[in-house]
């Protein structure tokens, strides 16, 4: 049976107002026992308050031979970071 | 050792419940590692231990009953085989899933009405543990309701599998909803739910489940019973033995 239970990635919100974080992964036959098995294997003490799963075939990942090239150019823009700003005197309260 | 009937009504009613969860939970344990996945070993943990919880809540409440300074593990590993008053459903031995689910499934049926009445009841402290019995049965009956459909409406072998365990438990049904004088008397005050009104609810949920699962169920089976008096069949004491061995070994260990 188990060859055919396809893998489920798992997301879980800890709390009300922040976002489902990967947990990781369960083998389920159909979403409604991913769920189920999500709630056993990453809610069982007390760690969430919402589950999201994801057939992990559905991921679309970034190539790790293109990381270079996709992650690399961002490194020398700091001017990206809001930090390289100075605040007028008027905004408060950043 | 003082039989079920010696007691007070109420300490009688209290181990009813408490020994028909710790021994269902006691069969699923037996399966631990030998479900068809690592998840499924999970959720049947999950159940179990839930169940464990209600039987330790129940037996520490039979104890104050009791007044003989009795705790929760006197209940569960000081008595005999004969004094477990369990349906005999819950006690039936594990063989293939299909009749793990059924089993449970049959069980949670009657569970979910059951807890949800009894936290209705006139008695403060059932009412308390039968809330928090609720939720948890709410997901238990959600897991094997799934499994019933899931196997039942499945393949050939799954299907056939599932019948074959429905007509094989169907007969220890009846059993769940007995009533005797020590029911009728609490009921009379409140503190205990009429079991004939929660039949109907039970036969909604299963007819409803086994419909949409493909499955029937014997129209005519010969209803068994005795449990609550303490007449078990015999791999019962096997189950109590294997429970019980390690308490009796070592008397007063603790962790």
């Amino acid at each position: 049976m188990s060859a055919d239970w396809p893998a489920w990635e798992v997301f879980v919100r800890a709390r009300r107002g922040v976002n489902h974080v990967h947990a990781g992964t369960v083998h389920a036959p159909d979403a409604g026992l991913a769920i189920e098995n999500a709630r056993d294997l990453y809610t069982r003490r007390s760690e969430g308050v919402s589950l999201w799963v994801v057939r992990s075939s559905d991921v679309v990942s970034s190539d790790p031979d293109e990381r270079h090239s996709m992650f690399d150019p961002a490194a020398d823009k700091s001017y990206r970071q809001p930090t390289d700003y100075e605040l007028p005197p008027e905004v408060a309260h950043m | 050792m003082s039989g079920p009937t010696d007691n007070s009504p109420l300490l009688t009613y209290v181990l009813r419940q408490g020994d028909r969860s710790l021994v269902l939970a006691q069969r699923l344990l037996e399966n631990v590692a030998h479900a068809p996945e690592l998840e499924e070993d999970m959720a049947l943990g999950n159940i179990a231990l839930d169940l464990i919880g209600q039987a330790r809540l129940l037996y520490t409440y039979a104890g104050e009953i009791d007044g003989e300074g009795n705790d929760e593990n006197h209940y569960a590993y000081w008595r005999d085989d004969t004094d477990f008053t369990n349906p005999l459903l819950v006690e039936q031995p594990n063989g293939d899933f299909a009749h793990l689910v059924t089993r449970q499934f049959l069980y949670d049926a009657f569970a979910a009405p059951f807890w949800a009445a009894l936290a209705m009841s006139s008695d403060e402290s059932l009412a308390a543990i039968a809330a928090k019995a609720v939720k948890e049965t709410a997901y238990h009956l959600r897991h094997s309701r799934g499994w019933m459909i899931r196997l039942g409406d499945g393949t050939d072998e799954s299907h056939q599998r599932m019948q074959a365990a429905v007509d094989q438990l169907w007969r220890f049904t009846d059993e769940l909803f007995e009533q005797d004088a020590v029911e009728e008397g609490l009921q009379a005050g409140g503190v205990a739910p009429d079991m004939e009104a929660l039949r109907a609810q039970w036969t909604a949920t299963v007819d409803a489940v086994l419909a949409e699962a493909t499955l029937t169920h014997p129209e005519d089976s010969t209803m068994r019973n005795g449990g609550r008096r303490g007449a078990h069949d015999e791999p019962f004491s096997f189950l109590i033995g294997e429970m019980q061995v390690v308490a009796r070994a070592h008397p007063g260990a603790s962790w």
